[in-house]
């Protein structure tokens, strides 16, 4: 029993890390029909910087908060320079071009940190606080939960109540409409990368110490959970996307609790599969819209 | 009766990819009148409107609103200069709800609360949109889609309305209250309507001017009640 609460815990601690970086992939789906693979190591890279600034200032929250606005500026980069040029006709062409950024994030970041693990900090301690006899959570998990709990829900409550929000949904998905009733379109869609960039970000931050540390390559398997945790939620719900994290955390960490860690890459890729197979809309497909 | 021209077109020409659609159209709408464009389906009319609006670029000729040429303004910046463009399939944003629609056609305005007084006489206006508040664009009939896609442009107190096709695939009652409310309009509020339209009766019904397309060309603009009655011009362009 005790071992199934920690399980529980752990897997929703890193189900709420998967919950953030799907959220991000879903914002830019909707926004402009593309996957974004290059989101790992776009937000590996804004921890590269936060590890600078945090090792040349021994602050790890200027470190944070770097962390996340450049994560906002290089998903705006990435838009404004890269994606707004590549021609959507074809699906597939975001798509790989999307796979060359990460080739060339990942050399970059290789060649000016090298390629091998760096420790990264925590601010809080991970050693769980014990409840009536039982590990329960650690400092740390009530950081990550109170972390993308407030980013989640100031990210519903923008796009459900404020007119940035009605904006960028009308520009998603109609974006002739919206220009002729005075939406800067582009601007949306640039406002969006920025979002989903800064929670890439925010994840990486919160999940790299947990893992093996940083390393061009450290958001790697985070992706695949992520994009499974998408798919599992329907590429275009944020509250699926937030439900299939929590559900990919706890299948992982029930696997590898039970079954062995080992498991757990293929674990993610069978759910993967299964999913596309039977409900290639996601669990939380909307009903399909008459449209006129 | 000398109203100033609001809207001034001269030698416009415009199309896609090569091929012109709109061969040197020349037009003029005085404020606070409405204009009926009749024609053939590939007579232009459509095309007419996305060049006005700049959803096509004008590969010659100028656009005058109030005296200001249009030239090289983005799309997303002409309802700041009072121009609404209601599209073909009138353009409702099926995800989102009426009062969402609605308020997405006031949020460019800087006058808040003018926006608010805009959005609540729409409700006025359209009551059966202000008992479906919280519904989704799709959920609507043909005929509360139209109400909306014009509320949604009236919400943004226009100076000139393009309407395309309003009456496309509605019942005739239906239209006739559309055309009655444009009158409404005109009359109030001092509204100018360019209006382009198959359905030729009703249009020139409640059009002050009527204009003829043909082969991307303006071949007759004369008052909507000259047009009407006289049987030559009719048959000659309009084929009834």
């Amino acid at each position: 029993m005790d071992r199934f609460v920690f399980l529980t815990v752990d897997g929703l601690s890193r189900g709420a890390v998967y919950a953030a970086f799907a959220l991000a992939l879903v914002l830019i789906w909707r926004a402009a029909r593309v996957v974004n693979f290059a989101q790992g190591a776009m937000a590996v890279a804004a921890a590269y910087v936060a590890y600078s600034v945090s090792a040349a200032t021994g602050s790890y929250w200027l470190g944070f908060v770097v962390a996340i606005v450049a994560g906002l500026l290089l998903g705006a980069l990435v838009d404004r320079v890269v994606m707004r040029h590549v021609d959507h006709a074809s699906p597939l062409n975001p798509v790989i071009v999307a796979l060359g950024l990460v080739l060339v994030f990942q050399a970059v970041l290789g060649m000016v940190y090298g390629n091998e693990f760096r420790p990264a900090d925590v601010p809080f301690s991970r050693s769980a606080l014990t409840v009536g006899g039982v590990a329960v959570l650690s400092p740390y998990d009530l950081f990550v939960f109170a972390a993308i709990g407030v980013v989640v829900s100031a990210l519903a409550w923008m796009f459900a109540r404020t007119g940035v929000g009605l904006r960028m949904r009308a520009a998603a998905f109609a974006p002739e409409v919206s220009r002729l009733l005075g939406v800067n379109v582009g601007g949306m869609l640039t406002l969006g990368w920025a979002l989903a960039s800064g929670v890439g970000a925010l994840a990486a931050m919160l999940v790299i110490p947990t893992e093996l540390g940083l390393h061009p390559h450290a958001m790697d398997l985070v992706f695949v959970s992520a994009f499974t945790a998408a798919v599992v939620g329907g590429l275009d719900s944020p509250p699926g996307a937030v439900v299939g994290g929590l559900v990919v955390g706890l299948l992982l960490s029930y696997v590898s609790g039970y079954a062995g860690s080992d498991l757990t890459p293929l674990a993610v890729l069978v759910l993967l599969l299964a999913v596309l197979l039977v409900r290639p809309g996601g669990l939380f497909a909307p009903v399909a819209a008459r449209r006129v | 009766m000398s109203a100033p021209d609001l809207l001034v077109v001269r030698g416009l020409v415009a199309g896609y990819g090569a091929t012109p659609v709109l061969r040197a159209v020349d037009l003029t709408v005085p404020a606070g009148t409405i204009a009926a464009v009749v024609g053939a389906n590939g007579a232009g009319k459509t095309t007419l409107l996305r060049a006005l609006s700049g959803m096509i670029r004008p590969a010659a000729g100028q656009v005058l609103l109030a005296g200001e040429d249009l030239r090289g303004t983005p799309v997303e910046q002409l309802v700041r200069r009072g121009m609404a463009h209601v599209p073909e399939g009138r353009g409702v944003i099926s995800e989102l709800t009426v009062d969402e629609n609605l308020r997405l056609g006031g949020l460019w305005r800087r006058d808040r609360a003018d926006a608010g007084r805009a959005l609540d006489e729409v409700y006025e206006l359209f009551e059966p949109l202000a008992r479906r508040r919280r519904h989704l664009g799709h959920q609507l009939s043909g005929g509360e889609r139209q109400m909306l896609a014009l509320g949604r442009a009236l919400v943004g107190r226009p100076r000139l309305l393009l309407l395309d096709e309003p009456s496309l695939g509605l019942a005739p009652r239906v239209v006739a209250r559309t055309m009655a409310l444009l009158r409404q309009l005109r009359d109030r509020t001092g509204l100018t309507v360019l209006l382009v339209e198959q359905n030729v009766r009703s249009a020139l019904a409640v059009a002050d001017q009527g204009v003829v397309m043909s082969l991307g060309r303006v071949v007759v603009a004369a008052p909507a009640a000259t047009l009407r009655d006289d049987d030559d011009l009719r048959h000659a362009y309009l084929g009834f």
